[in-house]
């Protein structure tokens, strides 16, 4: 068999993960310690488990209606409100899905026709770009600026408008960044918007992970509940990550065709998950903020350890990561994370992964305990240290 | 200080500086406060906690329930004060329930621990009954899992 004439030309196309060759290697080599991983360190919250498992023992297995339990729906609804000041009708305008994921595809998919263009911020999370590909959109990348703290400016987005832009991604808390997006700066964004025909699709995945500060969603802000799909999920606030669950929030006409796709290519999502979701909602308020704190203090750790390591350093403000500048070594961001694999055995990410402006830095996550940074960070110094001599000697 | 005192809890090897930026602090304050700290007798000290099981060395872990007849006037804390004092005790709680005092000692031998139980601590006048459980294995200790470790299962590198 021919596989290569027999793969459709678009999925072909698809760029594969450029570093995943490495990726493999860090995963195989022996005594290698890891600062890439992008998902929590803590387990579930053991009530959110019980409620799993409880389901499972009432034999709740069956599917459940396409956009999910009506009481979960509910709760996601009255969650959004209490947490976020956003208004949905749980019947109408919330779809559960399998992760935040799912919520990306689905509305990329729903709004997106060939041709059209979708501004995709970047250094950003991996699959808006290849998605947009796949289903013949046009994604129209916009460069986020360490000097801009990493956030997307109106200048930018209005400089990225065309008459084709049909939608815009807008990933805040940022992976990897870590930047965040304030109610000034999304104003700013929704002057821009209001009075076009451009939608947004505001992935909220991290929402829960903010530091000094609440975190805003766009389609807070007057104007914008209309234009804007919120895609969120329990896999980073609540460490649900194996779970699969998400939902998106949105307009009615928009949600329903996400059902109807959804309701084609998955039924629904699993349903003990959605079960669990429910008590996760009702009752991990206080678990929520007790990770928060942990990561908090551990962010505090990494900055100063990055700094104090030579590397500039932007400050995050969400997410569980670190962006750190690595350019002053030389070094492309895939030699650098090489090279520091290879000779200490320490695996992060490079910037290039989330996107070609991520040259020049890389990500660090800190989904880790501080033992375990402490140890990472010895070698990296290490490493840093050895660079620096064989440059001046 | 009760937050600098829960990380103390969980590693007590940090610097004041490293403490510091995760409090967001200054260094001479979290200096200042671990003195407090230990002034106060908030922290009654630092140490390792080792894996004895692991080692080669000899090392025997025992839990005694012990009942005794209190002191009219001073109650438990005559006698406690008397069984706190012998080194080979570790750990001594005053306890609800059962019995009245638990010990965990530790020695060379299972010998020496009875030794200590037949010689030292039943001959004590207000000591009524002894009961001696052996420790067989240690599966987690202040919060630490010994057995088993823990392993991340989670892929090295996940976007």
């Amino acid at each position: 068999m021919n596989y290569d004439a027999l793969i459709a030309p678009r999925a072909a196309a698809m760029r594969p993960s450029g570093i995943r060759r490495f990726f493999d290697i860090a995963a195989e080599m022996e005594g290698c310690i890891s600062l890439g991983v992008g998902e929590p360190d803590f387990k579930t919250p053991w009530a959110i488990r019980e409620a799993g498992i409880r389901s499972l023992e009432r034999g709740r297995t069956q599917y459940t209606a396409n956009a999910g339990l009506k009481e979960l729906r509910a709760e996601i609804a009255h969650y959004l409100k209490r947490r976020f000041m956003l208004e949905y009708d749980p019947l109408h305008e919330v779809l559960v899905t399998v992760g935040g994921s799912e919520g990306i595809d689905l509305a990329l998919r729903t709004l997106v026709a060939p041709g059209d263009e979708v501004i995709i911020p970047e250094p950003s999370f991996v699959c808006y770009q290849p998605i947009t590909t796949l289903i013949g959109g046009v994604p129209v990348s916009v460069r986020l600026l360490a000097e801009n703290e990493f956030k997307l400016t109106a200048a930018q987005l209005k400089a990225a408008i065309t008459p084709k832009t049909k939608l815009l991604v807008l990933p805040f808390p940022g992976n990897p960044t870590g930047a965040v997006m304030e109610r000034a700066d999304l104003e700013a964004i929704a002057q821009v918007l209001r009075g076009t025909n451009i939608m947004v699709l505001s992935d909220e995945i991290y929402a829960e992970l903010t530091y000094g500060g609440r975190h805003v969603s766009i389609a807070s802000l007057p104007g914008m509940a209309e234009r804007t799909v919120v895609v969120n999920g329990f896999s980073k606030a609540y460490a649900m990550t194996g779970w699969r669950l998400g939902y998106a929030a949105g307009p009615e006409p928009v949600i329903r065709t996400m059902v109807k796709l959804h309701q084609n290519c998955i039924m629904c999502a699993p349903t003990t998950s959605q079960h669990a979701a429910i008590a996760a909602m009702r009752e991990c308020d206080d678990q929520i903020e007790l990770m928060r704190t942990e990561y908090d203090q551990r962010r505090r750790f990494v900055v100063k350890s990055l700094r104090g390591m030579g590397l500039a350093c932007f400050e995050p403000r969400g997410a569980f990561y670190a962006f750190p500048y690595i350019g002053g070594s030389g070094l492309s961001s895939e030699e650098f994370c090489e090279r520091l694999l290879y000779q200490k055995k320490v695996a992060i990410v490079p910037g290039t992964a989330f996107g070609e402006p991520g040259e020049g830095f890389a990500r660090i996550s800190y989904a880790y305990s501080i033992a375990h940074l402490q140890t990472a960070f010895a070698r990296m110094r290490e490493f840093l240290e050895e660079l620096e001599e064989t440059a001046h000697g | 200080m009760e937050r600098l005192l829960k990380i103390l809890e969980q590693n007590g090897r940090l610097s004041a500086e490293d403490l510091a930026a995760m409090l967001d602090r200054t260094p001479a304050e979290v200096a200042r406060q671990m003195d407090e700290a230990q002034r106060l007798g908030y922290v009654r000290g630092y140490r390792a906690l080792v894996d004895w099981e692991k080692t080669s060395a000899n090392h025997v872990e025992a839990v005694i329930e012990l009942r005794v007849s209190p002191k009219k006037n001073r109650g438990f804390d005559e006698i406690a004060s008397t069984i706190a004092a012998f080194d080979e005790v570790k750990t001594l709680l005053l306890m609800s329930g059962g019995y009245d005092l638990q010990l965990i000692i530790t020695g060379k031998s299972f010998q020496e621990i009875a030794l200590f139980v037949a010689k030292r601590l039943s001959p004590l006048d207000d000591v009524l009954s002894t009961a001696t459980h052996f420790v067989l294995r240690t599966y987690k200790k202040e919060g630490q899992v010994f057995a088993g470790e823990e392993i991340d299962e989670r892929e090295c590198t996940t976007l």
